[in-house]
């Protein structure tokens, strides 16, 4: 294990699956609390589309995610008051939206390569130090928005009508939690893949929820989960050389089903 | 005049081009017992929402404590008790003091207060609904009874002059509903505190109203309960 650790490359990993789970189960308590699961699939599919623009058009994939998530993160909340009864549907049209564009570029791109792969399925050795330097940034501002707004946040989740007569600006709030996990998605794009960042936002939040403690409790247990799932996840596709994205999501769902065994014996005494 | 700590003036209000509300006008003042009455949809929680700013009226006004709604700052005079049961999330995980403290977190007034006041304010709201035996415990764990109380909690936390209440004893069984109407006729006579409570059916405190404000085919018709010996004037 201490030889995954004399190489660079590792050493970037790690630092990155660190920040992913940190901040996936931070933004992810919320949206999975406000019944959003949805959202994290929809943005990452957007940011797929800016990674895709980022190939076809030759500046940096990161920037191309963070714009199009952020675009797709505003776009989401504006769609949902003119489908206001069926708030979902916005999600639908942004997925599509961002699906169709990414493939579409990437085919114009002829850009189906390694590169794209690893944005998709997650890669240990494509994090190069400008990574880790934006995802640093975007997770600074990320862990501090909940350290100072999670009270807020929560009281939103658990009841918007209450928060918005005590004085709460709740639609700027809710915008504001869009745009945070678009930055949850781009920071954790490139380790857990595109096609993966949703499962680490909900699962680890999904077990946590499942130990029965309450709110504050329930966010350090979920970055535990993730923090077993990221930092094991990472040595075993080393060793075996497979995608993180996949084992890192796999370890996640088993402790799950861990968690879940564990209640159902506890239930039965 | 006697303090008038809530006004509707001509409020109408329409859903889909369907008007549920005409030219409804109705005061409360300072320490009534007011009950919104009415059948199933008559308007009832549309009017309680446009009291609290959560929905526009197409026409008329709403003034709390003497200032137009829209210019009305001190919203930590107001508490709010929603029709909470058929709504809460019961794998929501928090305790019942993280429920009861989150406005000491929001409102100006109160989110500078030490640590320890804020453990004081929580334990005295849980002890004016005899729940402080379960701040540890989990919000969905509760009856649905309990659960209503810690609603109330929260609601007083912040010392309000005036609590709505939207049919808060749906879902709750007879003997609680009786224990709850109790706690809320205390908060009325002894704290002071002024009531809105919306119900479909004031039967059972009919002997604690000050004012009943009815509406029915979108109108209102207000009359003042004589609480002594029970009948409507």
């Amino acid at each position: 294990m201490i030889e995954a650790f004399q190489y660079e490359f590792m050493q970037r990993a790690f630092i990155a699956g660190i920040m992913v789970a940190i901040t996936c189960p931070l933004i992810g308590i919320f949206i999975v609390l406000k019944r959003l699961s949805m959202i994290g699939d929809t943005l990452s599919h957007a940011s797929l589309a800016g990674v895709a623009a980022g190939m076809l058009w030759g500046f940096y994939p990161f920037w191309g995610a963070l714009i199009f998530s952020v675009i797709g993160a505003l776009a989401i909340e504006r769609l949902r008051k003119t489908f206001s009864k069926y708030a979902e549907i916005s999600n639908s049209i942004i997925l599509s939206a961002g699906i169709g564009l990414a493939v579409v570029m990437i085919g114009l791109a002829k850009g189906f390569n390694t590169d794209l792969m690893g944005y998709m399925f997650g890669s240990i050795a494509a994090v190069n130090s400008q990574d880790i330097l934006i995802m640093s940034l975007l997770s600074l501002i990320i862990i501090f928005s909940v350290i100072i707004l999670h009270k807020k946040l929560f009281y939103i989740a658990f009841d918007e009508e209450g928060a918005q007569i005590s004085g709460m600006a709740v639609n700027f709030l809710n915008m504001y939690l869009t745009i945070l996990t678009g930055l949850t998605v781009v920071v954790a794009m490139r380790i857990v893949g595109i096609f993966m960042v949703s499962s680490m936002l909900v699962v680890p939040v999904a077990a946590a929820i499942q130990t029965g403690k309450g709110f504050i409790k329930t966010i350090f247990i979920s970055v535990i989960f993730a923090l077993i799932s990221v930092i094991f996840g990472l040595i075993i596709s080393y060793y075996l050389d497979i995608a993180p994205g996949g084992t890192i999501v796999l370890l996640s769902v088993s402790i799950l089903i861990i968690v879940l065994i564990i209640k159902a014996i506890k239930k039965e005494k | 005049m006697e303090n008038v700590v809530l006004r509707g003036e001509k409020i109408s209000f329409s859903y889909d081009g369907v008007k549920v509300l005409k030219d409804c006008s109705f005061s409360v003042r300072s320490k009534d017992f007011a009950a919104v009455v009415g059948s199933n949809g008559a308007g009832k929680s549309t009017l309680l929402k446009i009291c609290l700013d959560l929905l526009k009226p197409d026409e008329g006004n709403i003034w709390l404590f003497e200032k137009p709604i829209d210019k009305f700052q001190e919203w930590d005079k107001i508490g709010y008790v929603p029709q909470r049961i058929l709504n809460l999330n019961l794998g929501f995980p928090a305790t019942v003091e993280e429920v009861v403290s989150l406005p000491l977190h929001i409102t100006n007034k109160l989110k500078n207060l030490s640590k320890k006041d804020k453990i004081n304010l929580t334990d005295k709201a849980l002890k004016a609904v005899g729940m402080e035996n379960y701040k540890k415990r989990l919000i969905g764990r509760l009856s649905a009874g309990q659960q209503q109380r810690i609603f109330i909690a929260k609601a007083l936390i912040s010392s309000p002059k005036l609590l709505f209440l939207d049919e808060p004893t749906t879902g709750i069984d007879n003997e609680t509903e009786e224990d709850f109407y109790n706690l809320i006729y205390k908060l009325n006579k002894e704290e002071g505190i002024t009531i809105v409570m919306v119900t479909h059916d004031y039967t059972d405190i009919k002997s604690m109203v000050s004012r009943v404000i009815q509406i029915s085919d979108g109108s209102i018709s207000e009359s003042i309960h004589n609480v002594e010996d029970g009948d409507i004037r």
